[in-house]
């Protein structure tokens, strides 16, 4: 790679993360109008939030299952199997929980963000808006991406008990560890600060998920291969920063 | 009510206007024909400030629009309609809430006078009936005249049309017009109709603007233009290929491209 195309691609970079930045900036001041239409709002969140609620339980349910599987293997050749509560638990709610619905979060919610508005905008109804002179900000993009942020705690705190389930499932059912062991080592092992963990890590993932998805959509080509794209970039860049800012925020809390 | 002034605009290297002149007098229907890639949906969106002229003057009720402040222009646009060639219906509500739309958002109305507004601006466009259909029910004649109520729910003082004539079966197309004239003589909204359906555009308006590589190539009554001499003006409104109005898209000679290789 030249200099020259290294440094382009160095500015194009700097000037994307500019945009979405500022774009940020102006949802935010959107935010306060949109919170006062509760109606809009509830609708995206039942929208990001509740239809995304079978995938996220179910793959709950198997991560936890399988990490009581994995768990118990390991543990047991440690002799410390009764420690698997507090493994599962803790595994969860620090990290496992918060990535995962994340990344399926981006999957099922972010691309559904990302092409509604970029079909909103292929079809004129973004330009009739503001032709009516109202400003499609307030109106489409501020709900939706309120809504993703708040779903998407509720979301991860949901993966956390079903997953917590699976672990239990496994773990006590099927392995034969006492049920009151398991649960007093959960107790135990966990907390306020492993929730913390959890809590501010979905909520960061929440907000560059719903930021990257209302960002692409809006600003998605108007065309069917435009918007097939700008769904493409939604996935890609939400799955790597969440990754990047998982490492980030776990040294944080470490 | 509208004047533009020697505007120029050009757009991925092409210049689109180069120095446009035009004036829509209050209370008027004024026409604005050209070919298909004029230009004719940029001046509106030039008029509405969706884009911004490189130079020159736009101005709608006396003020320029290029200079408005965003919540001045948002002002301004509440005083404005405009018909979507395609509609542009909110595709996730009701034929109903697409035309209260306007009014929830900007008036504080009661929702039982909201009713009667929008059953009366459907009732105009004859799908008071429809009001319960979604978009994605509609024919797109129907939908234009949903989109047109919706255009005029809040009695804009200037209602712009873009190619409102394009696709429509002769009922559809008769109902659009005589609306288009209802709307102008009941309502007294100045109208900008951009199209080139010349016949159609012949029968209501008071004014036809002609654009021609950018310019005005004629201004007048509709009988004018079509007694015009000039002769870019008249291969327009008799349909010639042939003139000074390219129908070709520039290219290389015909015959030594058939017969050149494929590879080359």
């Amino acid at each position: 790679m030249s200099n020259g195309v290294r440094s382009n691609y160095v500015l194009d970079s700097l000037v994307r993360l500019g945009s979405v930045l500022l774009f940020l900036l102006r949802i935010l001041g959107q935010c306060l109008p949109a919170l006062a239409r509760p109606a809009l709002l509830m609708k995206q969140i039942y929208n990001s939030g509740a239809r995304s609620l079978i995938i996220i339980m179910l793959s709950g349910l198997f991560v936890g299952m399988v990490l009581g599987l994995q768990g118990y293997d390991l543990l047991e050749r440690f002799g410390s199997e009764q420690a698997l509560g507090s493994a599962a638990a803790l595994g969860l709610l620090r990290e496992l929980a918060p990535v995962i619905t994340a990344l399926l979060f981006a999957g099922r919610a972010g691309t559904s963000l990302t092409s509604e508005i970029g079909l909103m905008r292929a079809t004129d109804q973004l330009t009739a808006m503001e032709i009516m002179a109202v400003d499609p900000l307030r109106y489409v993009v501020a709900p939706r991406f309120l809504g993703g942020l708040i779903a998407m705690p509720l979301l991860t705190a949901i993966f956390n008990v079903i997953g917590l389930y699976g672990a239990h499932l496994v773990g006590v059912q099927l392995m034969g560890i006492d049920r009151g062991v398991f649960w007093s080592q959960t107790q135990g092992s966990v907390d306020l600060h492993d929730v913390k963990e959890g809590l501010v890590k979905s909520v960061v993932f929440g907000l560059a998920c719903s930021l990257i998805a209302v960002h692409e959509g809006y600003h998605a080509e108007p065309t069917a291969e435009g918007v097939g794209l700008a769904t493409t970039r939604t996935v890609v860049a939400s799955s790597v920063l969440i990754l990047l800012l998982d490492y980030a925020l776990t040294a944080q809390f470490l | 009510m509208v004047a533009v002034r020697d505007v120029h605009y050009a757009i991925g290297g092409r210049e689109l206007f180069k120095g446009l002149d035009l004036t829509v007098r209050r209370g008027s229907i004024t026409a604005i024909m050209g070919p298909s890639g004029g230009g004719k949906t940029t001046l509106l969106r030039l008029l509405t400030g969706q884009i911004v002229a490189d130079r020159g003057s736009v101005q709608v009720f006396g003020e320029e629009v290029a200079a408005l402040p965003r919540r001045a222009l948002y002002a301004l646009r509440q005083r404005l309609g405009l018909l979507f060639q395609n509609g542009a219906l909110l595709t996730d509500m009701d034929v109903f809430d697409n035309v209260a739309f306007p009014v929830r958002e900007h008036a504080d109305l009661a929702e039982t006078l909201i009713r009667k507004l929008v059953l009366l601006k459907l009732q105009a466009v004859g799908l008071r009936g429809a009001a319960h259909l979604m978009p994605a029910e509609l024919s797109g004649g129907m939908a234009r005249r949903v989109a047109l109520a919706r255009a005029i729910v809040m009695d804009p003082e200037v209602l712009m049309y873009d190619e409102p004539f394009v696709g429509l079966d002769p009922i559809s197309l008769g109902v659009i017009l005589r609306l288009i004239k209802q709307m102008n003589t009941a309502l007294g909204i100045t109208s900008i109709v951009v199209s080139h359906d010349v016949q159609e555009l012949a029968t209501i308006a008071d004014e036809s603007y002609l654009i021609l590589d950018g310019r005005i190539a004629a201004a007048g009554t509709p009988a004018l233009l079509r007694d015009s001499d000039a002769p870019g003006v008249r291969q327009f409104m008799t349909g010639g290929a042939e003139g000074p109005v390219a129908f070709n898209y520039p290219a290389r000679d015909y015959l030594s491209e058939l017969l050149a290789d494929g590879d080359e």
